[in-house]
């Protein structure tokens, strides 16, 4: 008796019950599907439709598959964990200085990276890591560089802000805010110069887009018809400045003037997709753009900014509540049954041992030999020796 | 490589496909012609040729004096002219070098640097930027991490303080803080020093601010002879070099050869040998050093003229032999004296050369003060011939 209410009392509620039926678990191998992997096309219309400025916006129904949107999950998935286990390593001192953390953004760049090839430049400010990742940049290389190590992807020299990854034209990685705009008009200015038919994609934030080297690049970039892309990452704080405290017009979309703009849902990978998608053949057909992507970070501007004094934890939560990058493409899988929900699960939890074994492998390099504090100052050219305090006595062959 | 056609459109004359590799054998040509170069330059600057205007000394007649190595007879040219060969000639042989600056295409340049390479090499290769010196010069060093090699011209090295930040954090760290990735070849070139009554913003000495600077490298030109090896040099070197030209020096005229040649970055030229002092200068204060030395010379001083000419690194082989032999040092420099390059000479030569001193080490520097508009104020901003001759006799005692 007492064994029959006890198995009753541990059988199903009802609504759990109910619940396990709409996702029941495969109770034979053959019913068990496994995450698709199809390339079928599926449209999706983008959670809001791009806004503009002196340009027809693109259609907000943006094509895609069961493959991508995985990819696009695994890649947001990853880089958000790392965000958070480098927020763990920065408590845990072995992460230094200044590190900006970019969970919450993922969507951008990994938006971004869809549209493009590699042959095409990316170049940003401080907030790079996940762009570093898209770029197919290596997981050890970059929690070793943020723990200032040897075998980080600037031989521990470079630190968080300062990440690159030439081979896949990917230009860092800038301490000083829109100091890298002009850079990014350069690069185009390159690719024109040498008729590569490849673009530059050169973020900034909402902070930077006061500084007046932002205008004057914008101005040349339009004169020659450079092939730069402009983007905006306004996550609507300048480190602690509300946006509408610092900028007389918030709508960086329309700032550019006589240069053409499109206002983005940053959150809305798809979007993203679809609006880097156009921008690149815009560009290279008539000269700059800017695209102003809607997004946000959950961290404060750096860790050393709690990021509550300037705004509330409820605007936090309902963000992350409502327009979630990783949760919107998880909605979209489940939705399309491209996988199940504790497919989902598996995969971040296997996502989440790369990310800690990538971080166990870091930590196993060795700090920088003491020689490499004057190697890379110069390159070597020609052979050319360089002479330190006398010519004769005290001599460096430049690396 | 031929110039091309001219094209006023941007589309650019002589658009890159690649750029011309660069091979073991060209290194080893160059190293040849520095070499050639340093052989033949001797010690006497005004042996090889006519210089306009308050230098006229005659140089001591033991080094050999074969018209620095020209075979052909040389030609006679101005210092802008000479920039320009140098730049004309890296332009023709190097599809990526590139000039960017304010007037430097059609206008043909502030200080006619640049007059007809528009036409030549068309105007992307030669691009008149609007005037944003931070933004062009961060575009620069843009396109140089993207594989071009940029020269961009400052109209004035006092416009360029407002993009000391690209300079400094971008030009000069970026190799360094990509562990090594991305190499900076750009040169970033103007006229500064103290004009003719030009005022205070136009009469910057500047070589002081970049000189902290790490990953930069900087040269001064003086003469037409080392303005072109140099402006070769600099083009072809793999980090970035700051060359300071003067706006008084430009219509110095002097005979250099017809052949190619360039000058090494590092190394101080040996203007005139001696046994009294070593007087170390650079840029337009090596001709008031000269001029004094006409003075010094009657009154039966020996002095021993060095153009330092690379102020970051110094060249302190030259220096210290000098030294060695004469033990009296006078640096005499057009830069402000507070943190200047002097300053930072004379570090350099009491951490390695002390025990070779026989006297202080006199510094003469302009002085600390804006460059004022008056002309007897101007002239006693920098330092004079007078001033320098009772220098060498002070330190002589």
């Amino acid at each position: 008796m007492a064994a029959a209410i006890l198995r009753r009392l541990t059988t199903l509620t009802p609504a759990a019950a109910a619940s396990a039926r709409v996702a029941p678990r495969p109770l034979l191998p053959l019913l068990a599907r496994g995450v698709s992997d199809s390339t079928d096309a599926i449209t999706v219309e983008t959670s809001v439709p791009f806004k503009s400025h002196i340009v027809d916006p693109p259609s907000r129904s943006a094509t895609t598959s069961a493959r991508e949107l995985l990819s696009f999950f695994r890649d947001m998935a990853l880089m958000r964990r790392s965000e958070i286990a480098a927020d763990s390593l920065y408590k845990a001192k072995l992460i230094r200085g200044f590190c900006h953390l970019y969970d919450g953004q993922e969507a951008v760049a990994v938006g971004m990276e869809a549209a493009i090839t590699r042959a095409d430049a990316i170049i940003t400010a401080y907030r790079d890591h996940c762009l570093y990742l898209a770029r197919g940049g290596d997981l050890v290389a970059a929690f070793a560089e943020l723990m200032g190590r040897r075998d980080g992807c600037s031989r521990g020299k470079g630190g968080s802000m300062h990440f690159y990854k030439r081979d896949a034209n990917f230009f860092g990685g800038h301490g000083i805010v829109g100091a890298q705009v002009p850079l990014g008009c350069g690069i185009a200015f390159a690719q024109r110069y040498r008729k590569e038919g490849t673009v530059t994609f050169d973020l900034y934030g909402d902070g930077a887009a006061n500084q007046g080297q932002l205008f004057e690049a914008l101005n040349m970039a339009a004169l020659w018809k450079l092939p730069v892309i402009l983007v905006c990452e306004n996550n609507h704080y300048g480190m602690g400045t509300a946006e509408w405290r610092a900028s007389k017009s918030p709508a960086y979309y329309k700032r550019g003037d006589y240069v053409p703009g499109l206002k983005v849902d940053g959150m809305d990978v798809l979007a993203v997709k679809q609006a880097c998608k156009f921008a690149k053949d815009h560009v290279l057909e008539n000269g700059p753009i800017i695209l102003e992507m809607d997004t946000y970070r959950y961290h404060g501007h750096s860790m050393s900014d709690p990021g509550s004094s300037y705004r509330t934890r409820d605007e936090i939560a309902g963000i992350r509540q409502e327009r979630d990058p990783i949760e919107r493409v998880r909605k979209l899988i489940l939705a399309h049954d491209f996988a199940t929900a504790q497919e989902l699960k598996d995969m971040e939890k296997e996502i989440r041992k790369q990310v800690d074994a990538a971080i166990a492998k870091a930590k196993e390099s060795p700090m920088p030999d003491p020689s490499e504090l004057f190697t890379n100052v110069y390159v070597n050219d020609c052979g050319l020796e360089s002479f330190g305090v006398d010519r004769k006595v005290v001599r460096t062959v430049l690396p | 490589m031929a110039a091309a056609a001219a094209s006023s459109t941007l589309h650019g004359v002589g658009a890159v496909a690649s750029p011309k590799p660069r091979s073991a054998a060209p290194a080893a040509a160059r190293r040849s012609a520095r070499v050639a170069a340093v052989a033949a330059k001797g010690g006497a600057g005004p042996a090889r040729g006519r210089l306009v205007a308050r230098n006229a000394v005659a140089a001591k007649a033991d080094e050999a004096a074969a018209a620095a190595g020209s075979k052909s007879g040389g030609h006679e040219v101005l210092m802008f002219e000479a920039l320009r060969e140098a730049l004309i000639e890296e332009m023709n042989l190097d599809p990526t070098v590139c000039v960017m600056g304010e007037d430097v295409g059609h206008y043909g340049g502030s200080y006619k640097v640049t007059k007809g390479l528009a036409e030549m090499f068309g105007d992307l290769r030669v691009l008149d930027t609007p005037i944003a010196e931070n933004s062009f010069t961060g575009m620069g060093v843009g396109a140089a991490m993207k594989g071009l090699r940029p020269v961009v011209e400052g109209m004035n090295m006092g416009f360029l303080l407002l993009a000391y930040n690209q300079i400094s954090n971008n030009c000069g760290m970026l190799h360094y803080t990509s562990g090594g990735q991305f190499k900076i070849p750009i040169v970033i070139r103007g006229p500064g020093g103290v004009g003719r009554q030009l005022g205070a913003e136009h009469s910057q000495r500047l070589e002081s601010y970049f000189q902290s600077i790490p990953g930069l490298q900087m040269v001064a030109c003086s003469t037409p002879y080392n303005a072109k090896g140099l402006m070769k040099a600099a083009i072809r070197s793999e980090n970035p070099v700051v060359l300071f030209e003067h706006v008084l020096l430009y219509n110095l005229k002097e005979k250099i050869p017809d052949e190619e040649y360039i000058c090494c970055l590092e190394e101080a030229e040996m203007v005139r040998p001696g046994e009294h002092v070593t007087i170390l200068t650079y840029s337009r204060m090596r001709y008031h050093v000269m001029q004094a030395a006409k003075t010094l010379v009657n009154k039966g001083y020996d002095p021993e003229v060095i153009d330092i000419r690379s102020l970051k690194p110094f060249d302190l082989h030259t220096i210290g032999n000098s030294i060695k032999k004469t033990h009296r040092v006078l640096i005499v420099e057009e830069c402000m004296r507070t943190g200047g390059i002097g300053a930072s000479l004379r570090s350099a030569i009491i951490d390695n050369f002390w025990d070779y001193l026989d006297a202080p080490i006199m510094c003469l520097s302009s002085q600390d003060v804006p460059t004022p508009y008056a002309a007897t104020l101007e002239d006693a901003t920098v330092v004079q011939p007078a001033q320098i001759v009772a220098a060498v006799e002070q330190i002589c005692q």
